[in-house]
């Protein structure tokens, strides 16, 4: 038949389909993983796979910080389906304007309807049992479990600190955070963060039709969640207890540091909260209280509050004084009143019952001593200025003016006066040591945080070194303090001139001492009181000390603001804090419930 | 078995080869798109894959009744075939069920049968004994007319209840009657149709602003596109050409561009005015035109993404992520090939295009090797509605169709579709079994 050839023009236009098929099929399957990838991104699912952050234990292995599992309800928009709305809300206890709220904003944004985002967050295993097994019915809700900090001795709010949830300002600064993740935001949280944190693992998930997830590729993509790192802290949880309880309805701090290690045993300000409340979905509501508190219990009085340390000065004093040869423990300076008040019945001391007596013509003479040496004979002013960055240069090494190499977050570092400061305060040459003689009892312009202040008593009872106070002995089970812990830091005066001051910090102790009412029969205190004017306030109650005098255990600054002479206050807190470390308690319970009842908040 | 008990019965057993592999193929995706982890055992005939092979089992039936039946009986009956099917589609237009917006079903209990997909077997072989009757030319008119009208008839009816797909499968009838001597000029026009409808219905879902006339649709662009390729083919004729051939030239380039802008002005005009939405959004898709709604996109982006997901050499049977998943709705049915796709990949996809080649081949061997030109016609109707199928359902699935309902032969979950192309292709082999024996 003449229509025979059209059997090729059928099989042509057969064939001609079949390759733009089989060429479309390439281009869709093999030439790019486009369509593939856009696969990927619908079924397969990154799961954040959160660490738990690494516990922290107190000194004797009591559990001061740890984990709780808690339930975060999500959404993903490309999975639900219409829902009786009334029921879910009944369910997880939700306004339903909140969940429209949610879900418009869950599924506004381009590209989004494959993102889960949050419907409730952090809600406790309890809440998260209410509505588990009734959950399946609402296709596009799932739950993802995270942990939250817990502490079970609720102590230490502020040394310990507080985690929260990374946010814009902090993603900026920290380019390995992820929104969402947690992050230490103060204390020990914040310092060892690196160590706590562990590390994020991502688990690729895809879900079958029964909404089962299985892994991808047999998890072979996964990268596991690193625990983080357990840390042994240097604070005791029993003496940290006992001083928060000294301390309650008070403002002030107690700062407890093993002198011959720098192991901070025990750090309170007061008033401080229950670190409890900063954790879970009430967080953001009771750091908001906190923060409008009046009494600023969020403000660490112990690592950032720069008080005038009064007459505990002297002891830094002495020393520097002792090591620049202006003067000897056998110097004497007339009680000379006329240039600056002074109390209790004394005329003519030598440096040890000076210190006993806390003489202010005696250090005022002292520092004058140190400043006015004669080396410019012409220039008052000069000679001032010269003498000062000598005296300054000396005392810096006692650990004045700088953060002591402290693992302490926001440690504040005061403030010693130097001749450029004056210079700027008062023009060059526009001052000499009548201007500035203040500094000499501590007071004046000098600023100390508390931590420097029981730094120095460390000093004094290691006879000449310390060792940067820290918060944390050993990173893992068994492991050690960073290495710049356990190296010692010489200030520079000879191991004899402390005998001197040791020797009158015992005699304040004593029959005819400032504290001679702190007296133990069984431990040899060694302290100096200090009284911080502040008119026309109360003054602040100042106590350092270290016991027992030979082979110190424990050295302590007790601060108590606005609350009077330091051996009314101070001082006792201070010598129930020794008890408790040395003995494990006082039997002195009168003085313990007077303290502990003692309201100074005026 | 037939065979062995007719003795002159020769079964083209290549056909048959390939026939088994499709359906082999074809329960295998059903089986993994439709897999209810629940109920994992193939025999579990409460989900698709268990229904398929009661189906399976149903054809095994038919295969053998078809075989036992004498080959003249279909030639003779071809008639009352046809009639019974067109009388079945009357039928359904009032007693059937509505299943997405199509009267198209006889609802039999928990399963459905749907007359359309067995018309074809009336058209084709009612079409096969019309031209074959002796003294039919399909150069002839009058011929050419009742053959449309043999075609058109359950065409219209099916176009009623409405059933687009099904509707479009009957063009493979045109080439059909292009083999058998209708002119080459019809598939020259089907094939400008499709570039002008195309180009048109792009082209007007724009708005230009005209000089003098404002903002229009574009498809006045179009319109004076025509225009100048017009003017320029009557200045080729009138330089280029013979003179005795001009005045004919001229005639044909005036007419075809009076069918043209007509075409595509109403092409235009019925899919803004007379298409319904859905219909209207998924041409557009096809041609990837903004849509408004997004889940318009949605079916045509997941069957690609789903291919997409294959890569080379596929995610192994039971192992797709989007097959597995049921991104793709009912993946089963119309959408079957994009299972095949993501579990065999590339290779395993060329390997089914190849198949149904091969099978098409082999009915166009089968049909030119028949003395009968009834046989002949019938060969190529089965070749040429298997070729549409395959056309229209792996374009749609691989985005350069329209998503158009219609199922993929012998891989589509269904009884009708599968036992109609069951049916259509082994009276063909029952017909080439006894080809030496007519004339005898």
């Amino acid at each position: 038949m003449n229509n025979d050839n059209r059997r090729y023009t059928f099989l042509f236009i057969v064939g001609t389909i079949c390759v733009i098929y089989i060429v479309r099929l390439f281009a869709l399957q093999v030439a790019t993983s486009e369509w593939k990838n856009k696969g990927s991104r619908l079924t397969e699912r990154e799961v954040v796979v959160y660490p738990s952050r690494g516990n922290i234990f107190d000194r004797n292995g009591k559990v001061l910080v740890t984990n709780q599992t808690v339930y975060d309800l999500m959404v993903l928009p490309k999975d639900l389906q219409p829902f009786d709305t009334t029921e879910f809300c009944k369910l997880v206890n939700l306004p339903y304007e909140e969940l429209k709220e949610i879900l418009k904003k869950s599924t506004s944004y381009p590209n989004v309807k494959y993102k889960p985002s949050p419907v409730i967050k952090q809600m406790l295993p309890e809440e998260y049992a209410l509505f588990a097994e009734r959950l399946y019915k609402f296709p596009g809700f799932f739950v993802q479990a995270r942990t939250l900090r817990t502490y079970p001795e609720s102590l230490g709010a502020l040394v310990l600190g507080d985690v929260g949830e990374v946010n814009g300002d902090i993603l900026k600064s920290h380019p390995d955070y992820r929104k969402g993740d947690y992050i230490g935001l103060n204390g020990i949280e914040k310092s060892y963060e690196k160590e706590l944190r562990g590390k994020r693992g991502i688990k690729y998930v895809y879900r079958d039709n029964l909404g089962v997830e299985h892994s991808v590729a047999n998890g072979q993509l996964d990268s596991a969640a690193l625990e983080g790192v357990d840390l042994y802290a240097t604070i005791d949880a029993e003496l940290q207890k006992y001083g928060e309880k000294l301390m309650q309805n008070k403002r002030g701090c107690i700062v407890a540091i093993e002198p011959s290690t720098g192991e901070i045993l025990a750090l309170v300000s007061a008033p401080t909260f229950d670190p409890n409340l900063l954790v879970g979905r009430a967080r953001g509501q009771n750091f908001a209280a906190l923060a409008k508190n009046p009494l600023k219990p969020l403000f660490n009085r112990a690592t950032q509050a720069q008080y005038r340390p009064g007459s505990i000065f002297k002891l830094a004093q002495s020393l520097t004084a002792l090591q620049l040869g202006s003067i000897t423990k056998d110097t004497r300076i007339a009680c000379n009143r006329s240039l600056i008040g002074c109390h209790g019945a004394h005329s003519m001391d030598d440096l040890e019952m000076a210190i006993v007596h806390s003489c202010n013509p005696y250090f005022r003479g002292v520092l004058q001593r140190v400043v006015e040496a004669n080396r410019d004979p012409n220039n008052r002013a000069k000679d001032a200025a010269i003498g000062l960055s000598i005296w300054n240069e000396q005392i810096r090494k006692l650990g004045f003016g700088s953060n002591l190499g402290s693992d302490l977050p926001n440690m504040k570092k005061g403030n010693v006066p130097s001749t450029e400061y004056y210079n700027k305060k008062y023009g060059v040459e526009g001052w000499n040591f009548s201007t500035i003689y203040s500094i000499a009892i501590g007071e004046g312009e000098l600023l100390i945080n508390p931590v420097q202040m029981c730094n120095l008593a460390c000093i004094i009872a290691n006879r000449g070194f310390y060792v940067p106070p820290h918060t944390v002995k050993q990173i893992g089970r068994g492991g050690t303090a960073r290495t710049e812990y356990v190296t010692r830091v010489d200030v520079g005066v000879k191991p004899e001139y402390f005998e001197t001051v040791v020797n009158a910090m015992e005699k304040v102790v004593g029959p005819g001492g400032t504290a001679n009412s702190i007296k133990l029969s069984d431990i040899v205190i060694c302290g100096k009181t200090g009284t911080v004017q502040n008119e026309p306030r109360e003054d602040h109650s100042v106590f350092v000390c270290f016991a027992p005098k030979e082979n110190p255990k424990i050295a302590l600054a007790v601060y108590v603001e606005y609350a009077g002479f330091g051996g009314t206050w101070a001082a006792p807190i201070s010598s129930l804090m020794i008890e408790k470390y040395l003995k494990g308690g006082t039997t002195n319970t009168g003085r313990e419930e007077l303290i502990m009842n003692a309201k100074i908040l005026n | 078995m037939a065979a062995s008990n007719k003795q002159k019965l020769q079964l083209d057993l290549g056909t048959v080869a390939l026939y088994g592999t499709l359906v082999l193929f074809g329960w295998l995706s059903i089986y993994s798109a439709a897999y209810n982890p629940l109920v994992p055992s193939p025999f579990a005939f409460s989900e698709e894959y268990g229904k398929q092979l009661v189906w399976i089992g149903v054809c095994v039936f038919l295969i053998v009744i078809i075989l036992y039946l004498d080959a003249e009986v279909f030639n003779k009956l071809a008639i009352y075939i046809y009639l019974f099917f067109v009388l079945l589609l009357m039928l359904v237009l009032v007693v059937g069920k509505e299943v997405n917006g199509a009267k198209a079903w006889f609802g039999i209990g928990a399963f459905g049968i749907q007359p359309s997909e067995f018309s074809k077997i009336g058209v084709g072989l009612f079409l096969s004994k019309f031209i074959s009757s002796s003294g039919m030319q399909l150069k002839n008119l009058r011929t050419r007319i009742q053959a449309f009208a043999i075609i058109g008839l359950p065409a219209c009816l099916i176009l009623l209840q409405p059933d687009v797909g099904s509707l479009l499968t009957f063009l493979a009838f045109i080439l059909v009657m292009y083999r058998e001597g209708m002119s080459g000029n019809v598939l020259i026009a089907g094939f400008a149709s499709v570039v002008i409808g195309t180009l048109s219905i792009v082209i007007g879902a724009g708005r230009t602003t005209y000089p003098y006339f404002g903002e229009m649709s574009s498809i006045w662009t179009f319109i004076l596109s025509l225009f100048g390729l017009s003017i320029l083919a009557l200045i080729f004729v009138r330089n280029f050409v013979v003179p005795r051939s001009r005045r004919m030239l001229y005639s044909v380039t005036v007419i075809s561009l009076i069918l043209a802008s007509s075409l595509a002005f109403s092409i235009n005009y019925i899919v803004d005015n007379v298409l319904e939405k859905h219909h209207k959004e998924r041409i557009y898709v096809m041609l990837s035109l903004p849509v408004e709604r997004e889940d318009a996109t949605y079916n045509s982006e997941m069957a690609k993404i789903t291919v997409g997901s294959g890569g080379l050499v596929g995610r192994g049977f039971h192992q797709g992520p989007m097959t597995q998943n049921n991104y793709v709705p009912e993946q089963w049915t119309d959408f079957i090939f994009s299972a095949v796709a993501e579990e065999w990949g590339f290779l395993g996809s060329v390997t089914v295009i190849l198949l149904f080649f091969a099978l098409i081949y082999r009915l166009v061997v089968l049909a030119e090797r028949q003395r009968s030109q009834f046989s002949r016609v019938y060969g190529y109707c089965v070749a040429a509605i298997i070729f549409m199928h395959l056309l229209i359902n792996i374009g749609m699935v691989l985005g350069l169709a329209p998503i158009i309902g219609i199922p993929l032969p012998f891989f589509s979950y269904g009884g009708s579709s599968l036992m109609a192309f069951t049916m259509l292709l082994f009276i063909m082999i029952r017909l080439d079994a006894e080809r030496l024996s007519i004339f005898r």
